[in-house]
């Protein structure tokens, strides 16, 4: 595996991205504002809007293609309908959709781009309606901050699964707002959760330097993925398509590929210049983007 | 459960767990037995014991911990980018050379887990030294510093400059190579807590975590908090748990299953579009494509939610239903979809839809649910919400799975469709650049107009 596009633009650290669901398009936000749209297989810039706060810390790529959200410490979620029209500033579309009263963590669209479901520095989740900007739901459990959140592909279902300071990692019903199962394993703090494909567990990536898988139906951690050397807390994780290998990225600038069934490493990538602050492999599986504090994102497959 | 600010215990977050790994690792490199091999080191007239070189480190690292050669120089190069490790000749960049560079290992007064954060009068003690040990000293960045600090704490600016001088005095009366030792651990000290520009700070840590009380919704202990706790945990108890080897056996199989569909374990057809610049694999895999690749209808095997993820199965699965006759309930299933993920303000008009087309008696498209359950709908759509046909909508789902689907598995519509479906053939990368083709940009899929297909989409982009 190697980096296949090094997309640079950011004038800043690289804290979030995202990829569309047509496997080549991405958003990724950073510390001074900027959200940018790229074709990363071109390496063009498509779109690109600077938001009113630093550190937005959260993106995501509506499912239709066709709008983007972000927020960071704004404490909001707002939600741009891309434009290709040259006349329309993307800043006056805007809406405001999430309000919380800390910073924004992480934010996802659900199965349609009608909402959206974001994870707050304020230890809460929250579910929204997009066009009216109200509170659908909201899901208290969490001690601390939340850092992240990933929802469950399940035929049925409803539920979600958030990560934060408390150490622990909960499983949330979409429906009740009630928290349905909790990990607590960590010792630190868990920067990134992501279900396995099945949705029958889900790893997770933390401060701790390790990353570990958790199973739902066991209600236990079935697996630890650490290695004496590395000692730098993992910020974002993500599987390969069919589960096989987990992508870890570190806050030492590398990125560990683990075999997922034998725990061992397969692999560290070397290239980024400054901590991995966000990883996620594409929609169908062919490369893995990874965003850094040195202002670039790398591409690699 | 009531809101409040949680009392605070006082104290500061560790949220730098990596340090103290760090230093454990720094403690057993100097164990007199096991750890890195020291020697004296001869610099100008002066010995400094207790040195070790880039290479030892390196040779330490790659057997302790059985790492490559490029982990483990970039594993010391972190270290001595922290200041745990510092050259003992001008340091003026931290990196690990891997030449004669001698290199020792920092105090711990200096480290960045004990002396943290620097405090800006000590820094300007530092550089009032600097200065009045060699006029002109001081380099660009810490002029500029220098300068700044003068001018904020000039009232104290007589305190720097004795202090400065005090410690100038003390230090001539150590031993030369004390004083050289000392010299250099402090610049490491400094270049790490205030780097020259262009160098990333290591001590950057992204936004504060757990700080602001105010902003926090916090649960309070009260009664309701622990009533809450007792019947999460009675509801854990209560769980049936399925056993971790059982589990591990379904990973197993998941990802064996779908290993040959994983384009970075298995390779895809005919090419990855990131390694050859050719995307003819997304024009064929495209998700409305009119003939969809052999592995692709293979997938729609693996189970039902991912024959219906694939747009163009669940297209095939929709015919397959018109020839039995049951159509309405893959129609009724997308419906309720659409209400579950859809806008707030669609939902009472939905349902109604719903209703008029699938649930009201003598309706065109009836569905048939249990009476128990068509009972509690019918209830609960007096009062709509996002989630009233949730229970309907799981027994539709239910029927098509255990029913249609292995039926349709079976049927010759499936075997059909495999057997006409395409194995592209591979294409190699490219070898020769006077044939590179540029990369085709791709219609953006915020240019598209709406689908305006009849099925009501979940908003699936279709590009």
């Amino acid at each position: 595996m190697k980096t296949r596009r090094t997309l640079k633009g950011h004038g800043n650290k690289v804290l979030c991205m995202d990829w569309c669901k047509d496997k080549r398009r991405i958003v990724s936000s950073s510390q001074d504002g900027k959200v940018i749209v790229w074709d990363s297989f071109t390496t063009n810039k498509e779109h690109a809007v600077t938001m009113p706060c630093t550190w937005v810390m959260a993106c995501a790529y509506a499912p239709s293609g066709c709008a983007i959200a972000c927020g960071g410490l704004d404490n909001k979620c707002s939600v741009y309908p891309l434009t290709f029209d040259k006349n329309e500033n993307m800043a006056a579309k805007k809406k405001s959709v999430a309000m919380h009263t800390n910073y924004l963590s992480a934010c996802s669209f659900t199965n349609s781009d009608m909402q959206i479901l974001t994870a707050s520095g304020d230890g809460t989740c929250a579910l929204w309606d997009v066009e009216s900007g109200q509170l659908l739901q909201s899901f208290h459990g969490h001690g601390a901050d939340v850092l992240c959140l990933d929802l469950a592909p399940s035929e049925t279902g409803n539920t979600f699964v958030s990560g934060g300071c408390d150490k622990k990692a909960m499983v949330w019903d979409m429906r009740s707002g009630q928290c349905v199962q909790a990990f607590e394993t960590h010792e630190s703090d868990i920067n990134s959760v992501r279900y396995y494909p099945s949705g029958d567990a889900f790893a997770s990536g933390s401060d701790d330097a390790t990353c570990r898988l958790y199973d739902l139906r066991a209600d236990r951690e079935v697996a630890i993925y650490s290695k004496e050397s590395i000692i730098f807390g993992a910020s974002s994780v993500d599987f390969s398509l069919s589960g096989r290998l987990l992508f870890a990225g570190y806050n030492d600038y590398t990125i560990n590929v683990w075999d997922v069934l034998k725990g061992s490493r397969v692999s560290i990538l070397f290239g980024h210049e400054n901590r991995v602050s966000t990883l996620r492999v594409s929609p169908d599986g062919t490369a893995f983007c990874s965003g850094s504090w040195d202002h670039t994102l790398r591409v690699w497959a | 459960m009531a809101a409040g600010p949680a009392p605070h215990g006082g104290h500061p977050r560790a949220q730098r767990p990596h340090l103290s790994k760090m230093e454990r690792m720094v403690v057993s490199m100097q164990d007199p037995d096991q750890g890195v091999k020291m020697r004296s080191q001869r610099l100008l007239v002066t010995v400094i014991p207790h040195a070790v070189t880039g290479n030892d480190v390196m040779e330490w690292l790659i057997q302790k911990y059985c790492i490559t050669e490029e982990e483990a120089l970039h594993l010391g190069t972190l270290l001595v980018r922290h200041g745990y490790l510092y050259p003992l000749r001008d340091p003026c960049h931290l990196e690990l050379r891997l030449d004669e560079t001698p290199y020792r290992f920092q105090t711990p007064y200096f480290w960045m887990s004990t002396l943290w954060p620097a405090a800006e009068l000590d820094y300007a003690i530092y550089l009032a030294k600097k200065n009045i040990r060699k006029r002109g000293g001081l380099v660009d960045h810490e002029k500029e510093h220098y300068d700044q600090l003068h001018r904020k704490i000039s009232h104290t600016w007589d305190l720097v400059v004795m202090q400065a001088r005090e410690q100038l005095r003390a230090a001539k009366q150590r031993r030369k190579g004390d004083r050289l030792v000392i010299a250099c651990q402090e610049q490491t000290y400094w270049l790490v807590n205030r780097p020259p520009p262009g160098v990333p700070s290591v001590l950057e840590q992204g936004p504060e975590r757990g700080s602001c009380t105010a902003g926090r919704v916090q649960m309070t202990k009260t009664m309701d908090f622990y009533r809450w706790e007792v019947e999460c945990l009675r509801k854990a108890l209560g769980r049936a748990r399925v056993k971790s080897s059982v589990c591990l056996e379904a990973y197993l199989k998941f990802s064996s299953r779908h290993e040959p569909h994983d384009p970075i374990m298995s390779g895809c057809l005919p090419s990855n579009p990131w390694v050859t610049d050719n995307d003819t694999y997304w024009a064929m895999n495209a998700p409305s494509v009119a003939v969809p690749t052999r592995l692709r209808v293979e997938q729609w095997a693996f189970s039902f939610r991912e024959l219906l993820e694939d747009p163009v199965g669940r297209a095939h699965f929709m015919d397959f239903l018109r020839k039995e006759f049951s159509a309405e309930n893959l129609s009724f299933w997308e419906a309720c979809e659409e209400l579950r993920h859809g806008g707030q303000g669609q939902v009472p008009a939905l349902v109604d839809a719903v209703y008029q087309q699938f649930l009201a008696p003598g309706a065109a498209r009836w569905v048939n649910i249990d009476s128990r359950t068509m009972e509690r709908t019918l209830v609960g759509l007096g009062q709509p919400h996002r989630h009233v046909l949730d229970d309907a909508q799981l027994h539709i789902y239910m029927l098509m799975k255990k029913d249609s689907y292995p039926r349709f598995l079976k049927s010759d519509l499936y075997k059909d469709l495999l057997a006409e479906a395409v194995v592209p053939p591979e294409t190699k990368r490219r070898v020769f650049p006077f044939m590179w083709k540029p990369r085709h940009s791709s219609p953006s899929p915020a240019l598209l107009p709406a689908s305006a297909s009849g099925e009501p989409s979940g908003g699936d982009g279709e590009a």
